[in-house]
């Protein structure tokens, strides 16, 4: 079979299982190509049936507003059910404290949102996009991958994982993030995009816009983003590689129109796609670190 | 193009991470911004090189100790193959890492320190290898260039190596003479040995074609039922599922186990594609003839060749959890999407996995692999081990923690 199409076939496998398996799970649904690819999976698994779980977003309210279109236009397309958990929200309730200073995100924030949503949803299991070949951290995670009522991940105590055998049984309160594109590389995901014509937001394609140069790379300058005098700002051809919210997201010099351009020039990179994301180089440790707190 | 999953065993002394490291590295599929990382970790080798070891420990606590405690799955590709790497820890306080890696994978790279020859972790691995069924070993004699890259050195493990697979019925075994560390026969064939005239280990593993055994029949266990329910679709009912072997078509007469209903295969799809027959490893949704009553955790198979149906079997087990198995608890059996209630009600031996001796009275503690007979509450649908074993595949979940405490390979019924 070819690798396309055995990725595809294991993530259709993969998401039935959860569908199976689960009594209220969700798809956490961020407006990058990943999770793009798992909706468009979703389809091939489910159609003509409607799928057995809502997209929940966690809107930090940073985010691209062609993110923000796309996903809208998702939903319409689809006629699946959008959550949305705005982290504003989990600021407002004095959940979490806003970061302050040139540097200031709402990437950590997001974990106290998202748990929240889940709880308040109950939902048992949730759907992500995570990648093995992203992140050292990730590279141990199990497909199915148990929380605790906290929301914590513990490496050291993951359920060994054999063969396709999925287990999902779970205490009431806990709750499990699942990864069926585990296997998937990002070359293999823009492949499959390419293949099978998936729509994506535009900002992945390189177009012009204003940038401030930020700690050795380009960031979107966006009205939340501290600008001060001596920073400097340039209106340039780029384009979003990985598409977090617009404060730790940084942009590639780019002329690539078409995904055939993509795909060249990600062959070509000398960079790892989350090069280019600020909250993974706090420290060697930062993916890990935010997983045991409940990140995605 | 497709996929090709391999499992490295060994410990760190052997040079596994560095072997890994290598390929790669030689691939080009180590990047500046991660090779940065590793020059920032700043840790060596003895001669001042990187160790590309760090680029597989992936957990801070396996960065500290310099080990590998769990399985990591690493990803690498060239212009003919996609790989995909399970690196688990060798030592045998990690045999189910070992295990769980093992199980993604269809060849394992067995490896042997030239200064040591086999030595009894060679013959745990082997016994692991053979007990999984995996298609292909390939045995590396790492370290050539420890020994000056004598031929002879080489040729005396391939013996002795042989005559293990031998005794433990192992075939398929393939050898390679390397050096992870200085990249001999790794990427390009060495100029140290000009008496080893085969492939290098990437050449190798790209060319290597592994066949399914294309005697099997085809089995289907059902995932999900697929009805939309809307007015259109009124009718509409397809079972969703991945089948395991080939030869599952249209027209088919086939039997739903464990109920034992008989009917026709109506149709195939593959999102919203008709098919007119299924291959090996794809998600499909089949339609069938007849209104009969099928959900999840049931089989669809071929009427004339069905799967073995029955409440109580013989499995070699591989015991998981730290609290040791407890003949008079009842376990959760989990095979594909079935599940059901188990005893176990006999443990026959357990093996002693450095001699495969079998050892009588003892009990199934955390890393030991033995033979049980267990009594199911509902019937399991299921083919030995020796016949399909995609289909004799089974876990074990202890329902008061919700672990996964074991694995199974169905022998026999019991």
């Amino acid at each position: 079979m070819d690798y396309l199409d055995h990725l595809e076939a294991e993530a259709i496998y993969i998401l039935r299982e959860v569908a199976g398996q689960f009594e209220n799970p969700a798809l956490l649904f961020s407006g990058g190509k990943d999770s793009i690819t798992l909706v468009h999976l979703a389809m091939k698994a489910f159609r003509p049936g409607k799928f057995p779980f809502p997209l929940v977003h966690i809107d930090t309210g940073h985010n691209f507003p062609e993110t923000i279109a796309y996903r809208d236009w998702l939903i319409e397309q689809t006629g699946e059910k959008l959550i949305v958990g705005l982290v504003q929200d989990s600021i407002d309730q004095g959940k979490v404290v806003e970061q302050k200073g040139k540097n200031a995100s709402r990437n950590a924030l997001q974990t106290v949102t998202l748990l929240d949503t889940i709880e308040k949803n109950g939902f048992d299991a949730c759907i992500g996009g995570a990648r093995r070949d992203e992140e050292k951290a990730r590279a141990k995670e199990r497909i199915f991958s148990v929380r605790d009522e906290f929301g914590q991940w513990d490496p050291k105590r993951q359920r060994p994982e054999l063969w396709n055998i999925f287990n999902g049984k779970i205490h009431k309160g806990e709750n499990v993030r699942i990864f069926p594109i585990s296997n998937w590389t990002e070359l293999d995901v823009w492949n499959y995009i390419k293949r099978e014509k998936i729509a994506l937001p535009t900002i992945y394609f390189s177009h012009n816009r204003d940038v401030v140069f930020r700690n050795g790379q380009w960031m979107a300058a966006a009205p939340f983003l501290q600008i001060d005098e001596d920073d400097i700002v340039e209106h340039k051809s780029v384009r979003f590689r990985t598409v977090g919210d617009m404060t730790c997201t940084a942009a590639v010099d780019s002329t690539a129109v078409e995904l055939d351009d993509i795909i060249t020039e990600i062959k070509a990179s000398t960079v790892s796609e989350r090069g280019a994301r600020m909250d993974d180089k706090v420290s060697e440790a930062a993916m890990e670190e935010r997983k045991k707190q409940g990140y995605f | 193009m497709n996929i090709l999953k391999f499992i490295t065993a060994g410990s760190v002394d052997d040079g596994k991470s560095t072997l890994i490291g290598r390929l790669l590295y030689d691939t080009n599929s180590i990047l500046d911004d991660q090779l940065e990382a590793i020059k920032k970790a700043n840790r060596k080798n003895n001669d001042g090189t990187v160790d590309l070891a760090i680029l597989t420990d992936g957990l801070k606590a396996e960065r500290e100790q310099g080990i590998t405690i769990d399985v990591a799955y690493k990803y690498f590709q060239t212009e003919k193959r996609k790989f995909i790497i399970a690196d688990a820890p060798g030592h045998i306080q990690y045999t189910r890492n070992m295990v769980t890696g093992a199980s993604n994978s269809e060849l394992i790279i067995i490896l042997i320190d030239a200064r040591k020859g086999v030595i009894e972790q060679t013959k745990r691995h082997s016994f692991l290898a053979q007990l999984l069924s995996l298609k292909k070993v390939l045995v590396c004699v790492n370290k050539m260039d420890m020994v000056d890259y004598e031929q002879a050195v080489y040729e005396n493990i391939k013996t002795d190596y042989l005559a293990l697979a031998n005794r433990l019925g192992l075939e398929n075994v393939d050898f390679l003479p390397v050096s992870a560390l200085k990249g001999d026969n790794i990427v390009a064939p060495s100029e140290k040995m000009n008496w080893y005239t085969g492939e290098s280990l990437l050449d190798y593993l790209e060319n290597i074609e592994l066949e399914g055994n294309k005697e099997q029949p085809w089995r289907f266990p059902v995932q999900w039922v697929v009805r939309p329910q809307t007015d259109e679709l009124h009718d509409y009912r397809g079972y969703a599922g991945r089948v395991l072997g080939e030869g599952l078509k249209v027209g088919e007469e086939v039997l739903v186990l464990p109920s034992g209903a008989r009917s026709v295969v109506k149709a195939i799809e593959l999102a919203e594609a008709h098919l007119e027959a299924a291959q090996d490893g794809q998600s499909v949704i089949v339609h069938l003839e007849d209104d009969v009553d099928i959900s999840r955790g049931d089989f669809i198979v071929p009427a004339t060749f069905p799967a073995a149906t029955d409440r109580q079997v013989e499995a070699n087990i591989c015991w998981f959890d730290s609290k040791p198995l407890d003949n008079s608890q009842i376990y959760l059996l989990q095979n594909h999407s079935h599940i059901t209630k188990v005893k176990i009600t006999d443990v026959h031996y357990k093996y002693d996995v450095n001699t495969q001796e079998k050892l009588l009275g003892e009990d199934l503690k955390l890393n030991d692999i033995g033979k049980v007979s267990l009594k199911a509450a509902s019937d399991i649908v299921f083919d030995t081990h020796r016949d399909f074993p995609e289909n004799s595949r089974a876990i074990l979940i202890d329902p008061r923690s919700n672990l996964t405490v074991a694995a199974l390979m169905i022998e026999d019924v019991a």
